[in-house]
């Protein structure tokens, strides 16, 4: 399927408030001044356009990411790879024991497409669903333009790592990414490289620091570095993660700078498990069974550790692997 | 509005600084896991300055694990041996100041596809690629095939993006919170 092929089911006109209603397979999408409307064949439900949208701009930026992303405890997506699933009440016990739960599951690009269209739809000319809400307009309101740079911005993914020449490159003011008002104190020196002739390819060295404290997104994992499928995603974190991340493998966090807590809860039911308080220097495993949303008090810098391997999925979903790193 | 720092529309009014937390050999701070339903075990919690300050200068003490792959934290303190690998590996300086040495290996002892990085007696043979002067938050590449020393001008912390090799110590009971 290329993309010209893919029809997004879009209503001719705008509804009162100016926005237009969506359609993927038998759910439809509609929103209005405060709030959005998904309506599946088993049951309807609704959310707030700020947290909706927050959580679709994640959840397409990201591609589907690893597993679950739950938008709130009733609607979410689950990354199949090549095709995603998109559900309602399926990780909510509730919903399951009423058998009110539905899921349907789609081609990649025809729910990138439809999600990409609702959220350029969506985003007025004010909201940055990628920024901290100190740092953004409201959400809410009748359509009111559009904000296409910041709902369409580059994904940085770095090949090997961020500064070798060909690479993702460092941030600068020049290059449009000045220091956060929350990092202003951040050392922005970069390393001393001396390099002899014929290995500038080779010796390669920046401050993640500094990178990490001229990003202008919250809650964002992009890849720094690459060995081989482990990937280094720093991102730096405000307010509350817009979506609760279930999990399909292990992933781990390293905290860089300050404090996040993060919510654990049973990834299948939404039960309690924990509460994890992390601050700078710890490191911790998110199994593989939880999902997890974090919130964090002051902008900080988040080491996020992923393994892309893509036989991970089914050694945890048939118990091969189990769903926590290590047995001590 | 942005990094401007003005509040949002109808907002609150934010400090005017903010100061940034992040630890140190000397200076940490620890959370942990407050369990509800779960064992503390399954998060392998623990803190890189606390392992590395526990630990003897240049131990590889992995503090994380997934499959083949670990973070290893290293205690930066005097001068590392020689060490190469067969695949690209990094270095993240958490804390002190750390100098990288690089030499292109004329020949590597390492087959290529093997993983982990291994100790090399002596001085490398082959030419130098270059010297990385590393500070609190720099990452380095350490590429590929190359052999690579550190020398600590002051007493650090080191994490290093790999995979499990026959150095990497695991002491996961000792570092990481179990109940
Ligand atoms: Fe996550």
């Amino acid at each position: 399927m290329t993309v010209s092929e893919i029809q997004v089911a879009q209503s001719e006109g705008t509804n009162a408030e100016g926005y237009h209603e969506f359609s993927l397979g038998e759910f439809t999408f509609r929103r209005d001044e405060f709030f959005v409307y998904i309506i599946w064949p088993t049951g309807n439900h609704i959310m707030s356009a700020d947290a909706f949208l927050r959580a679709l701009q994640r959840d397409v930026a990201w591609d589907f990411f690893y597993g679950v992303v739950n938008f709130d405890g009733v609607f979410g997506t689950v990354n199949h790879y090549g095709t995603v699933d998109i559900f309602a009440g399926r990780y909510n016990e509730s919903y399951r024991k009423a058998e009110l739960d539905y899921s349907e599951n789609v081609e990649t690009p025809q729910i990138r497409e439809t999600f990409k269209a609702v959220l350029a739809d969506w985003t007025n000319s004010t909201f940055d669903p990628f920024a901290s809400p100190h740092e953004t307009g409201a959400a809410f309101g009748i359509k009111n333009g559009e904000n296409l740079s910041a709902v369409t911005r580059r994904r940085v993914a770095a090949n090997r790592m961020v500064a070798v020449p060909g690479d993702e490159q460092i941030r600068s003011d020049a290059s449009g990414f000045p220091v956060n008002r929350m990092f202003r104190d951040v050392d922005q020196s970069e390393p001393v490289i001396e390099v002899e002739p014929g290995f500038e390819g080779e010796v390669a060295a920046f401050s993640l620091f500094a990178y990490l404290s001229r990003s202008d997104v919250t809650w964002n994992p992009s890849v720094v570095s690459a060995c081989k499928d482990s990937l280094f995603c720093p991102t730096t974190e405000e307010y509350i993660l817009p979506i609760i991340h279930g999990n399909d493998r292990v992933e781990w966090f390293l905290q860089l700078s300050d404090q996040i807590t993060w919510e654990v809860e049973d990834r299948d039911t939404g039960a309690v498990r924990s509460r994890v308080v992390m601050k700078a220097g710890d490191i911790c495993a998110m199994p593989a069974d939880i999902r997890h949303q974090g919130y964090s008090p002051k902008r900080s810098m988040l080491l996020v550790w992923e393994n892309n391997s893509g036989d991970i999925p089914d050694l945890i979903a048939s118990g091969k692997t189990p769903t926590y790193p290590i047995e001590f | 509005m942005g990094a401007s720092g003005n509040p949002a529309a109808g907002g609150g009014v934010e400090q005017a600084s903010y100061t940034t937390r992040f630890g140190s050999l000397n200076s940490f701070d620890r959370g942990g896991v407050e369990l509800v339903n779960d064992d503390a075990r399954h998060y392998a919690f623990s803190n890189v300055f606390d392992v590395a300050s526990r630990s003897k200068p240049w131990e590889k003490v992995a503090v994380g694990k997934n499959m083949e792959y670990v973070l290893e934290v290293v205690r930066a303190e005097g001068i590392s041996e020689w060490r190469t690998a067969a695949h690209d590996e990094f270095a993240v300086c958490l804390d002190g100041e750390v100098t990288l040495d690089l030499v292109k290996l004329n020949s590597s002892p390492l087959a290529e596809g093997s993983e982990g990085s291994v100790a090399i007696n002596g001085e490398p043979a082959g030419p130098r690629m270059g010297r990385v002067f590393l500070k609190r938050g720099h990452q380095a590449l350490l590429p590929a095939g190359a052999a690579y020393r550190f020398t600590a001008t002051v007493t650090g912390v080191l994490l290093i993006q790999t995979i499990a090799g026959p150095d990497t110590q695991f002491r996961w009971a000792e570092i990481c919170q179990t109940v």
